[in-house]
């Protein structure tokens, strides 16, 4: 759609079908004056209105805070000081990223009231372009999961299909985008809970290097393996949140000083040259055939636009998982502790002493899952287990690094599926951990090794279900995957649903 | 006739480091503020705040270590050790384990055997934690954060003290290296400086050490030599009986004399220690370690040996002097100004212990310049003010640090120099004393120090008395008694 004829349809149909807009294209709108961030904020909380009930996208709607701040933002637009791209655009917020005065709950009983005393960096840098936040997304609790379901507050439901969940843990965030109740959205990535959601959900979803959005404010899971990313509705969106969110950060020590943060600059529909390498080892038993099958297509798409693909060796790939959940679950161990019922959050009131208080505030603060991990975690710190564990998955972290810098020593992205099937049903992961575990084969080498991936869509399915296609890079390299995205996305035709009607399955 | 025993000892040493903010975040760490008020999303433990190491507490904490003979672990490591308590707020301490800045050093001390080495196992960086206070009324606890996250250094020796005088002896000489460095103020009873005793016994000449028992709670010199006296006792009295010392922590209450346990190795937590993954390594330059070994000061030893070469003042002067940086420095500085080391140290071992003593103060709480101090001195000199007058001009030197010289101005103490003024007084005296005069001629010579004490009460202080006792004497000698 091009600027001009976008802009008629503004101005013809009116605020109703603002919802439809990416946030590059609203942004522009409220800066030309054709609409305004109030209009924008109610249109969204319309669209909340309408679709809420069903996909249950949001933790926390925060309608009158939303309207004022859209209120602010748009006097700061007329007055010259709000002139970025993102003015005047609705956000959504995973519900594990700090927001004073507004709760964050991680999706968990034991956060239920809990209000942050002061915002993360990355949407304090949104605000600061003049983002407006609508409010709180669901989520798996403290990101644990892969869909969803896992949230102390209801599941969310998959916008294609509210059979299926929209994946996890980022799910509010992905389905919140592709049901046009928020332009944009921010999620968290630890194992690949930014671009799976976004795989199911038909949108585009993307974790940068480690190290380049800030993680402070983010509540922590896996810290060396969390970072934050967009979910948008197409690459221009997720190159320009991106770029809106990566700044060294003095306040988090793993904060990266980058130079190269204009990643709008590599929104270029050209992939000449670039050498594309496909692990031969994720096309094999595990993978749905209509995923491949899709995958290979999109494959051939960035081939005819001039770029070598090729299938390789990419090594240790059966050793993911186990290192990952070995990592993520001792982090999130300790990460944890704080919730204890002492400082904020939930207390077992009728808690007889300390440690009773610390049993049942914890018991019946966190759910299973969480608590699985906890336990998991805990075993594998404890005394006589580290060397044999811990150590051996920090070892094979570096060894699963060495095996991606040697791929990258060849080729300039690395394609991929992102799950190995389209959305599941609801309750269909949750009866078996093990299998949803091994669900995120494809996306936590990606966080291990510290890389930046980027989930887009690349089809549907027989059902009618979103499929993913993931591209991965070596770690800085984010303009070549935002090249590629962008490329495939031009020459394969726009994809994402961007909330509209007829791809709205109400 | 029971066995001889042997104590062998062990210490583990925290101290807090002087830095002005804490360890991991910018607030401050300044002693009695309100509760909760030095504090912030980093130091409480809130949800998604994140730690950014202060570089000065690895650059005091690499000082010590150079200083006690350190090697340096120049990639070291942050780690959590994971425990609940509520005066921890994130449940873990970040503390080091696996690579600690500094490791395998020692010190010597001095002891009645000679000269001794005391090694150093390890030095490592941590936080200190918050402090709980205990309601009874309310029959609730409260916590006050403004102490959690204050830059701790640990010091771990290795076993080779043998009696609570060496112990003494180490703590000292920490304490001495430490303050020389500017670190800490290493005070004991305010907790700057905290000391937890390893302890155990053996048969003497064995070879092996006994089960040791960790001693807390020891915030004074006093209660260190009680504490080690007691438990040696106790493990001897043990094992005498037939019994086994079991490895447990015992809290001393010196109050009591005695000992009891806290926790047993059974109930010994397991810590689940593991790399702090906020927290990036810290790489400590070959050239950082030069500049920090380039900035050490003159320590103590040196400075007592240097003193008795350049300076002719006692023995025991030396040592009060040289115990306290503060004071030494001071000493230099001000007998550089004046020229005259004697006097200062007169000043430092008389008047400023005094009140020092007096306003229970430590060496370090001196406020007073060597500027000041070194003008006082030179005012008593050229006899501008006589000697009392000097120690009230000192008093208000030690106090406010005020400039003698307008001081003794606008307090118009200066010592009158009109000899016609002084004699017309002296002459006073006289007239007004004729019985004390009587019995000065008679031979009673004390009758002498009345009149001049008389003369000085006239003159207010301000007179130079060796002065008015000349012309004293003068004028009683040269006035005929025919005369009366």
């Amino acid at each position: 759609m091009t600027e001009r004829a976008m802009t008629k349809d503004v101005k013809r149909d009116g605020p109703k079908d603002l919802c439809a807009l990416s946030a590059a294209e609203l942004g522009r709108a409220v800066r030309a004056g054709e609409t305004t961030a109030v209009e924008a904020m109610e249109a969204v909380l319309e669209r909340i209105g309408e679709r809420e009930q069903l996909y249950h996208c949001y933790v926390t709607v925060d309608r009158e805070g939303a309207l004022r701040r859209a209120e602010k933002v748009q006097k700061q637009i007329e007055a010259g000081e709000l002139t970025g791209p993102l003015a005047g655009v609705p956000v959504a917020l995973k519900d594990n990223l700090c927001t004073e005065g507004m709760r964050t709950t991680c999706a968990s009983r034991i956060l239920e009231n809990f209000v942050p005393a002061y915002t993360a960096e990355a949407v304090r840098l949104l605000e600061q372009a003049g983002a407006v936040v609508i409010g709180k997304t669901n989520m798996d609790e403290f990101a644990m999961g892969s869909t969803t379901e896992t949230s102390y507050y209801g599941v969310t439901r998959n916008p294609w299909n509210p059979d299926h969940v929209p994946g996890g843990s980022s799910g509010g965030s992905a389905a919140a985008v592709a049901s046009g109740e928020c332009f944009f959205a921010l999620g968290s990535d630890t194992g690949g809970s930014i671009r799976q959601p976004a795989s199911f959900c038909g949108v585009v979803g993307m974790k940068p290097t480690y190290g380049t959005v800030s993680r402070y404010g983010l509540v922590a899971y896996g810290s060396s393996l969390d970072q934050i990313g967009p979910l948008t509705k197409n690459v221009t969106d997720c190159a320009l949140v991106l770029e809106t969110i990566s700044a060294h950060d003095p306040k988090d020590s793993t904060s990266l000083e980058r130079q190269d943060t204009d990643f709008t600059s590599a929104l270029v529909k050209d992939v000449r040259g670039m050498k594309i390498g496909i692990p031969r080892d994720y096309l094999g038993e595990g993978l749905d055939r209509e995923v491949r099958e899709a995958l290979l297509a999109a494959a051939e798409v960035l081939r005819r636009q001039g770029a070598s693909v090729e299938e390789f060796d990419l090594s240790l790939v059966d050793y993911a998982i186990p290192a990952y959940y070995t990592i993520a679950a001792a982090e999130a161990s300790s990460n944890l502790e704080r919730f204890d019922g002492i400082k904020y959050g939930y207390r077992a009131q009728e808690a007889q002493g300390l440690h009773e208080m610390y049993k049942m505030t914890r018991s019946r603060g966190f759910g299973a899952e969480v608590k699985r991990r906890i336990m998991l975690g805990s075993f594998v710190l404890s005394s006589g287990y580290y060397d044999a564990y811990y150590l051996r998955a920090l070892r094979v972290k570096a060894m699963i690094k060495k095996a991606f810098d040697e791929a990258f020593a060849r080729y300039d992205l690395i394609l991929g599926p992102v799950a190995p099937t389209t959305a599941p049903r609801l309750g269909e992961s949750l009866a078996d951990p093990l299998k949803m575990y091994l669900g995120d084969i494809y996306t936590i080498s990606v966080n291990l090794a510290g890389l930046p991936g980027i989930s887009l869509p690349c089809g549907r399915d027989s059902r009618g279900l979103p499929i993913g296609l993931q591209l991965i890079g070596d770690c800085f390299q984010e303009k070549k995957l935002i090249r590629a995205a962008y490329t495939y996305e031009q020459a394969a035709g726009r994809q994402a649903p961007g909330g509209k009607e007829e791809e709205a399955h109400v | 006739m029971s066995k001889e025993y042997e104590t062998v000892i062990g210490l583990e040493v925290h101290v807090e480091l002087a830095t002005r903010t804490k360890i991991f975040c910018g607030c401050s760490t300044a002693f009695g503020g309100a509760p909760n008020t030095h504090t912030c999303p980093v130091c409480t433990g809130m949800p998604g705040s994140l730690p950014v190491l202060n570089r000065q507490v690895v650059e005091y904490a690499l000082a010590v270590g150079l200083a006690v003979n350190c090697h340096v672990n120049q990639l070291c490591k942050f780690d959590r050790k994971n425990y609940f308590y509520p005066d921890n707020p994130q449940n873990y301490q970040i503390s080091q384990l696996y690579l600690p800045i500094c490791h395998d050093g020692f010190v010597e001390i001095e002891t009645e055997g000679g000269l001794r080495r005391v090694g150093i196992h390890e030095i490592h960086m941590e936080e200190d934690a918050g402090k709980l206070i205990h309601d009874e009324w309310e029959d609730c606890s409260l916590v006050d954060y403004n102490r959690s996250g204050v830059p701790l250094i640990e010091i771990v020796s290795e076993p080779d003290m043998r009696s609570a005088p060496e112990v003494i002896a180490y703590l000292e000489k920490l304490r001495m290296i430490i303050q020389y460095l500017g670190a800490s103020d290493c005070k004991l009873q305010e907790g700057s400086m905290r000391a937890d005793v390893n302890i155990s016994v053996r048969e003497a000449g064995s070879g092996k050490l006994g089960t040791r028992t960790e001693m807390k709670n020891l915030n004074s010199f006093t209660a260190i030599t009680h504490a080690i006296e007691g438990e040696r006792q106790r493990q001897i009295d043990l094992i005498e009986a037939g019994g086994e010392v079991i490895q447990e922590t015992r809290r001393w209450d010196d109050a009591r004399g005695d000992s009891y346990p806290m926790r047993s190795k059974e109930d010994a937590q397991d810590y689940r220690y593991f790399p702090d993954p906020d927290l990036v390594p810290v790489w400590i330059s070959d050239e950082w370690i030069a500049r920090v070994k380039e900035r050490e000061p003159e320590f103590r030893d040196r400075k007592r040996q240097r003193y008795r070469e350049e300076y002719d003042i006692p023995e025991y002067d030396i040592d009060i002097i040289t115990g306290s940086k503060r004071m030494a420095d001071l000493f230099e500085e001000t007998a550089a100004l004046c020229g005259q080391p004697k006097k200062v140290s007169n000043w430092l071992m008389g008047e400023t212990l005094r009140l020092l003593k007096e306003k229970s103060l430590d060496p370090e709480d001196i406020r007073f310049s060597p500027e000041n101090l070194a003008k006082l001195i030179g005012l008593a000199d050229r006899k501008v003010i006589n000697s009392s007058v000097a120690k009230e001009v000192f008093q208000a030197v030690f106090e406010q640090d005020v400039d003698p010289e307008k001081y003794v101005e606008e307090k118009g103490l200066g010592t009158v120099s009109d000899e016609g003024a002084l004699r017309r007084t002296i002459e006073e005296v006289i007239a007004g004393n004729p019985q004390s005069v009587e019995d000065y001629r008679n031979g009673k010579e004390k009758a002498i120090g009345f009149l001049v004490g008389q003369t000085m009460k006239a003159m207010k202080g301000k007179a130079d008395p060796a002065g008015v006792n000349r012309i004293l004497r003068e004028l009683l000698q040269g006035r005929p008694l025919e005369q009366e």
